[in-house]
């Protein structure tokens, strides 16, 4: 037990301590835990064999990391970026895959080796990249954004990948494999080996079939009646469940984890629970992947690296010029220009996480020895070093050279028309969502009450099930890149808390606020919101009108006197605000406080009369005529 | 000595401006001029009558940028008048806030200038149908300038009418605040383009 708590600790700190430091760099935090590695690795020793075991099971975060892929794979989205996504994501991972396969046949490869290189090199790292594009804010260029589209076509063509390797085994490694396998390839368990041909393949698909019925069908009654329980850490287990069942099953027939977990998320993408899922499974998948990461960076050896020093860097060299000229030539023949193109092609020249995971899948597989294994996972490593500095190269060199060429261009406008998180859909976030989403207003509805979110979801409604006062929750739902805060849940001190946080830590977000009432609203201002409105002040001002009007008022004499109060309501609200402040925390509600607040309804009572009062007096609410006796002044 | 020129913005249906929201901003970026889009100050036409009077106070020239509707302002503006230009404030007893500034309605027909006379479809001249706005001007004591007019609004991007229309609105800015325009002659023209260059000083 001690050794495995040294180890966990050794692990942990040196991610602890790489991880912050690598992303304050602006390096991410990929390259965090490569360094994490390589540190308690070949630089100091102080892990040594086990990171062979531990990789294999932090390879598990690769399996959550497809399920959260395909979570977030909408069909509606995917179907709107076709062209992008198939045109440019095709040819680049076809073009990069052919041109650095072909580059390994000269050096005298076999062609099985040589392509799977070129499979797992031409993919790049969608984690350093988003990161750094969301940190430099270049997600909505139109570099950025045919990026996304490329990096989204590697992250789907993975799962193929992960099918298609093993077809590339070469039998004389099967051989040395098996010396050096380790327990995980040994004690495989499968149901299918001693079946025929035609019932593996009715088994297959069976499964398959189970994954995608089951997780429309059954995955969500399941979630109803646990969220219906208000356990939090049953939500995570059943989360959990759910990704390593399907693991299981796809293990026991003989299909990769990685495929199967994909497909539950598709199948999950649109389900109410999709942010929920993600935010649940994203910390483990976050660790466990951190944890192959630190492996990787661990398993490099520098005595290798030494001895091959001329091959790793002229590899690196070719790699990134390689996959650079391809990405060019694709921005020129889809029509992205300028800094656009170059921010395009230096992005993403790098090689990426993805290669990792299917090189240590290659070896697996008997498709690549390990000798070269050991020099890849280098080169991949400093493409990924490298990547920081072509961004820099982009930022001082690419943008001065066009920003000098065209001084005086306007702006291009921002394409984003700002999206809308709100929290709470019970009876007042829903007419406010309902408003906005008239307006084609892209809204994101989250509720933690899955029957709120059943019955708003039976109107076509896009909302999602989840604790909206939970900061992660916020994360997944894109507070990031949001524009507006709505808050409308019913509970008080959440909804402080969630002001407070959200004016905190994303303080570009307007955020708009319900109040339950006058000391909740003064709350609400004091913790940072921007609009504040009282959730019955309107309501009654409506019912009030009416009242007036069953008296025999004047329809419109009524809506004056509605509008005097609002704005009389709402020019002292400042005022008694100030007053409420100086209060002390226990009771804010002074002597003064309560002296001002009958003033303040006298003043009011003042204004409302005014208008009844025959004569002049320039005072706000107008039509007054003028007095009796003006004809004699004009004569 | 320079104007303060206070251009007041009426046009209830702003996604579908061609002519008046260029002109609007152009006003807004103009030095020496403040800008106010009425329906977005007063979405529910409750009219602040002392802001709107404390801005009239502050100003020399008073210009209405509106699209002509059925031959006179949107409602806001007829809204705003009736409220703001009060007894004892525009007119009446004491009533001499507005003495001696510049009134000038700035305005885009959707008929063609030729509709604008007695042979045409409107049967009236549009100096003529404005008389009500000129009337008001003179009773509290403003001195009322002719309109500067854009005639078929609807087809001035496509007739390539607009730029032109522009550049005179920003000249014309420019004169009212640096107080180069020649009243005698603006006075009494059928509107300002029939001899804009006359005009400015």
């Amino acid at each position: 037990m001690t050794v495995y708590f040294i180890q966990a600790f050794i692990y942990l700190v040196a991610a602890v301590i790489a991880v912050p430091i690598a992303k304050r760099l602006g390096l991410g935090s990929v390259l965090g835990y490569l360094i994490a590695g390589v540190v308690i690795g070949p630089l100091t020793g102080l892990v040594g064999s086990e990171t062979l075991t531990i990789q294999h099971f932090a390879e598990f975060g690769v399996v959550m990391m497809l399920f959260l892929v395909g979570l977030e794979l909408e069909p509606r989205l995917l179907w709107e970026m076709r062209n992008k996504l198939v045109g440019l994501g095709g040819l680049q991972v076809t073009l990069s895959s052919v041109l650095i396969m072909a580059v390994c046949l000269v050096f005298g490869l076999d062609w099985r080796i040589a392509l799977a290189i070129g499979l797992m090199l031409s993919l790049s790292s969608t984690a350093i990249v988003l990161q750094t594009f969301q940190e430099k804010g270049l997600a909505k260029t139109e570099g950025g954004r045919s990026a996304f589209s490329v990096l989204l076509f590697q992250d789907i063509a993975v799962i193929p990948m992960l099918a298609f390797i093993p077809l590339l085994a070469i039998p004389e490694l099967l051989d040395v494999g098996s010396i050096s396998a380790d327990a995980h390839d040994d004690h495989t368990i499968d149901i299918v080996s001693g079946l025929s041909d035609w019932l593996y393949a009715l088994v297959v698909l069976g499964s398959i079939a189970f994954v995608i019925v089951g997780g429309h069908y059954l995955s969500r009654p399941l979630f109803h009646f646990i969220a219906n329980t208000g356990l939090r850490e049953m939500f995570t287990a059943s989360a959990l469940l759910l990704v390593i069942g399907i693991a299981a099953l796809m293990s026991l027939v003989g299909l990769s984890p990685a495929l199967g977990t994909f497909l539950a998320g598709v199948v999950l993408a649109n389900s109410e629970f999709r942010h929920e899922l993600e935010t649940n499974i994203e910390p483990f998948k976050g660790i466990l992947l951190g944890l192959f990461f630190i492996t990787v960076g661990a398993g490099i050896s520098f005595e290798i690296v030494g001895e091959n020093f001329g091959i790793v860097m002229a590899a690196v060299l070719a790699i990134m010029l390689l996959k650079a000229g391809v990405l060019l030539l694709l921005a020129r023949i889809f029509k992205i220009h300028r800094q656009e193109a170059w921010l395009f092609a230096l992005s993403l020249a790098q090689a990426g996480e993805f290669g990792f995971v299917l090189l240590s899948f290659s070896v697996q597989n008997h498709v690549i020895p390990q000798d070269i294994a050991d020099i890849l996972s280098p080169i991949i490593a400093i493409t990924m070093f490298l990547t920081p500095l072509l961004f820099i190269v982009f930022d001082r060199v690419v943008l001065k050279f066009y920003q000098t060429q065209d001084e005086d261009r306007e702006a291009d406008e921002i394409n984003d028309s700002g999206k809308v998180i709100i929290a709470g859909v019970g009876r007042f976030g829903q007419i406010v969502n309902r408003l906005l989403v008239a307006n084609d207003i892209p809204t994101v509805v989250l509720d933690h009450d899955a029957s709120i979110i059943d019955n708003v979801r039976r109107f076509k409604m896009k909302s999602w099930y989840g604790d909206a006062s939970r900061p992660d929750l916020l994360h997944t739902a894109g507070i990031e890149d949001a524009k507006l805060l709505v808050i409308a849940i019913d509970d008080q001190n959440r909804a402080l808390d969630m002001v407070t946080h959200v004016k905190e830590f994303h303080s570009h977000v307007k955020v708009l606020a319900r109040a339950f009432d006058r000391t909740h609203g003064y709350k609400l201002t004091e913790a940072g919101a921007d609009i504040v409105v009282s959730e019955t002040f309107y309501s009654a001002l409506e019912l009030g009108g009416e009242a007036l009007k069953a008296l025999d008022l004047h329809p419109f004499k009524v809506e004056q006197m509605k509008s005097v109060f609002r704005k009389t309501d709402q020019q002292t609200r400042n005022t008694v605000y100030n007053e409420w402040l100086q209060g002390d925390i226990n009771n804010r509600y002074s002597k003064n406080f309560i002296a001002l607040f009958s003033e303040i309804e006298k003043h009011l009572a003042n204004e409302l009369k005014r208008s009844r009062i025959d004569g002049h007096d320039n005072s706000e609410t107008g039509w007054t005529p003028p007095p009796k006796t003006y004809l004699d002044e004009t004569d | 000595m320079s104007n303060k020129v206070l251009v007041l913005f009426a046009h209830p249906a702003q996604e579908y401006s061609e002519v008046n929201m260029p002109m609007f901003d152009i006003a807004k970026k103009a030095e020496g001029v403040t800008s106010i889009d009425l329906y977005a100050e007063y979405p529910k036409h409750d009219i602040d009558v002392k802001i709107e009077q404390e801005r009239l106070q502050q100003h020399d020239v008073v210009i209405f940028l509106f699209p002509l509707y059925w031959y006179s302002t949107p409602a806001i503006l007829k809204d705003w008048m009736d409220l703001v230009l009060q007894y004892g404030f525009a007119y009446g007893h004491d009533g001499n806030a507005l003495k001696d500034k510049l009134f000038l309605p700035v305005i885009s027909t959707g008929g063609p200038e030729i509709a604008y006379c007695e042979e045409g479809i409107n049967h009236f001249g549009l100096r003529e149908l404005l008389r009500p706005l000129e009337q008001t001007a003179n009773f509290c004591g403003m001195y009322f300038i002719a309109p500067f007019v854009i005639f078929g609004a609807r087809t001035a991007v496509e007739d390539k009418r607009l730029n032109n229309h522009l550049e005179q609105w920003q000249l014309l800015l420019n004169a009212l605040v640096e107080n180069r325009l020649d009243l005698d002659k603006a006075k009494d023209l059928e509107h300002l383009s029939t001899d804009f260059d006359g005009v400015i000083q």
